[in-house]
């Protein structure tokens, strides 16, 4: 077995057993931890397709951002563990069937490989140069319009917090 | 296992660069304590640690002994797991950092294999450390939660609240250095620094046209003392109101984890201020033939450091003091020689001016703690928010004008 494979073995053993830990563990702190591990697993994956900025970027925002505004807020609200409740008849019939049906279609579209697709604009994403010439120059629209999609996400976090007092 | 080694050289030669580099690292922790604890005494008019050694200085040796066989107790109700994982966590993303931090340009050989001094060479090392330093809340945040007790609670949310703050003004004021340089590879970024203005005046950052980083050296110091939660930002450990912070909880070998990881988290900080503000490696003289005996500073420095330890221990009170010391200076006065030598005076250049400048930060570090008071915690805030964030986004903007100003 070469090192890389090795490595995505472990790395994807590490993903999976967080996701499964995440929906399983009973403390909301344990759950925020296990998604920390999945974010930093993933980054590793992203790391061995050569995408080092993606997979820093994974690092900085999931887990260095976002999930420590999870854990703080955790902490603040100082959450204790979670009771379990039964399936819900809602969660029974269309839930896990939807679910089971998500995972087959993922299965086979992973199953059928990506060997034949070319990276968009037909420039390789990994390098942070040819990256950002796809996003500034080939994608700017797209680009632009996320970042007044997240401003207009922050202002709403403002208007919102403001009401309560 | 020699093949395995010999079909992976980089690996073989990784691991006798992290085994040299940890050992070197816990050296310089040991005695990193030492330095401020003989800084901060003599700024106070005292002598700190002066009994165990000539001046105190198995003073860490004794210290690291005394906290490994301390007794260790786990306070009740905690949660097990992430009280144990914390300081693991805070000295493993502490000394992570140090990996793809560059010491010298120069090249020396392991099984005939050239590598740098420097374990890994990154093209996003920048982008790597900033990376790693966003965890590093964790181990304090998780520290303070999972030790079941109010005080490292509230420190553990100052900590988070505080790094979280800061990191935005921090990762911001860099940009500027990466905007001149255009890359986030960590030996690039140095060896865009080399040259000089009218002969005599560095090309490094702090100063360089088109944009001197002086505003963005500023916010990324300041920053930087408050991501380390060092004095006068040691909110989250402020003993007059929370015992200790998020270590209170925390005996033994847990607690000088999170010790070791402070410090490493200082050497790191200070490190990349030198490499992207400082030039890194780089000599403040010209190498120009006039400038030649320059070369011979890392020689200079160390013998008058021998002569001083030798000249002070012929005179020390104790007799082991008066046989240690000079010792010592004649191990020193050996380095000096070595420093001179042909083959040498080239090579250790790069890491002599690297360290030099990386340990006036830290004496900066020591000497901050040693005058400074603590800030208030809505003065904090408000410093990092209103005033830091602020001038480093002033910063960016300045600093892209005037690349595309200049770059036409």
């Amino acid at each position: 077995m070469s090192a890389q494979l090795i490595v995505f073995f472990v790395l994807a053993a590490v993903a999976v057993l967080g996701a499964v830990s995440l929906i399983v563990a009973r403390h909301p702190i344990r759950s925020a931890l296990s998604l920390i591990a999945v974010m930093v697993a993933l980054a590793g994956l992203y790391l061995l397709q050569g995408a080092e900025l993606v997979a820093v970027i994974q690092i900085i925002v999931y887990a260095g951002a976002i999930m420590v505004l999870f854990v703080f807020v955790i902490m603040l609200l100082n959450a204790g563990e979670e009771e379990r409740t039964n399936l819900s008849r809602m969660a029974r019939y269309v839930g896990l069937p939807l679910g089971f049906f998500l995972m087959l279609q993922l299965a086979w579209w992973v199953g059928r490989g990506t060997s034949g697709m070319a990276p968009a604009g037909g420039i390789s994403p990994a390098l942070t140069k040819n990256l950002s010439t796809l996003l500034f120059r080939n994608f700017a629209l797209p680009f632009e319009l996320t970042s007044i999609l997240i401003l207009v996400a922050i202002l709403g976090a403002v208007v919102l917090a403001k009401r309560e007092r | 296992m020699s093949d395995f080694l010999a079909q992976h050289p980089v690996l073989a030669t990784s691991i006798i660069k992290v085994v040299v580099l940890m050992a070197l690292m816990l050296t310089s922790f040991a005695y990193l304590t030492w330095f401020e604890r003989k800084v901060v005494a003599h700024i106070q008019s005292r002598w700190g640690p002066y009994r165990v050694g000539p001046h105190g200085l198995l003073q860490p040796l004794a210290d690291g002994l005394k906290l490994l066989f301390k007794e260790d107790p786990t306070p009740g109700g905690v949660d097990k797991l992430i009280y144990f994982l914390a300081p693991f966590l805070a000295l493993a993303l502490a000394l992570s950092a140090i990996a793809v931090i560059p010491f010298g340009p120069g090249q020396f050989e392991i099984f005939g294999r050239a590598t740098g001094l420097q374990i890994a060479d990154l093209n996003i090392g920048l982008l790597f450390l900033f990376a790693i330093t966003s965890l590093g809340v964790y181990g304090v945040a998780l520290g303070g939660w999972a030790s079941n007790s109010k005080y490292p609670l509230l420190g553990g949310l100052r900590s988070s609240a505080q790094m979280i703050s800061y990191e935005l003004s921090m990762t911001m004021s860099v940009v500027g250095v990466v905007l001149i340089s255009g890359t986030f590879n960590l030996r690039e970024i140095i060896a865009q620094q080399q040259g000089y203005w009218l002969g005599f005046i560095p090309r490094w950052n702090l100063v360089s046209p088109p944009m001197p980083q002086l505003l963005g050296f500023l916010v990324y110091f300041i920053s930087a003392i408050a991501e380390t939660n060092r004095v006068p930002f040691d909110l989250p450990e402020a003993e007059t109101e929370l015992v200790a912070g998020f270590h209170t909880e925390y005996a033994s070998f847990k607690f000088s984890m999170f010790f070791m990881a402070e410090y490493f988290n200082m050497i790191t900080v200070s490190c990349l201020a030198t490499l992207l503000f400082f030039g890194g490696w780089l000599s403040p003289f010209p190498s120009s033939s006039v400038m030649a005996w320059t070369l011979y500073i890392p020689t200079a420095v160390l013998a008058a450091c021998a002569l001083m330890l030798f000249l002070d221990g012929l005179r020390y009170t104790t007799k082991s003091g008066r046989i240690v010391l000079p010792v010592l200076a004649i191990v020193v006065a050996g380095l000096a020689v070595i420093c001179a030598l042909p083959g040498a005076v080239e090579f250790v250049q790069g890491p002599f001016w690297f360290l030099l400048k990386v340990f006036l930060f830290l004496f900066f570090y020591v000497w901050l703690r040693g005058t400074l008071p603590r800030f208030r915690y809505d003065q904090l805030m408000s410093f990092g928010w209103k005033l830091l964030l602020p001038v480093s986004i002033a910063n960016v903007i300045l600093t892209s004008g005037m690349v595309l100003v200049t770059r036409r």
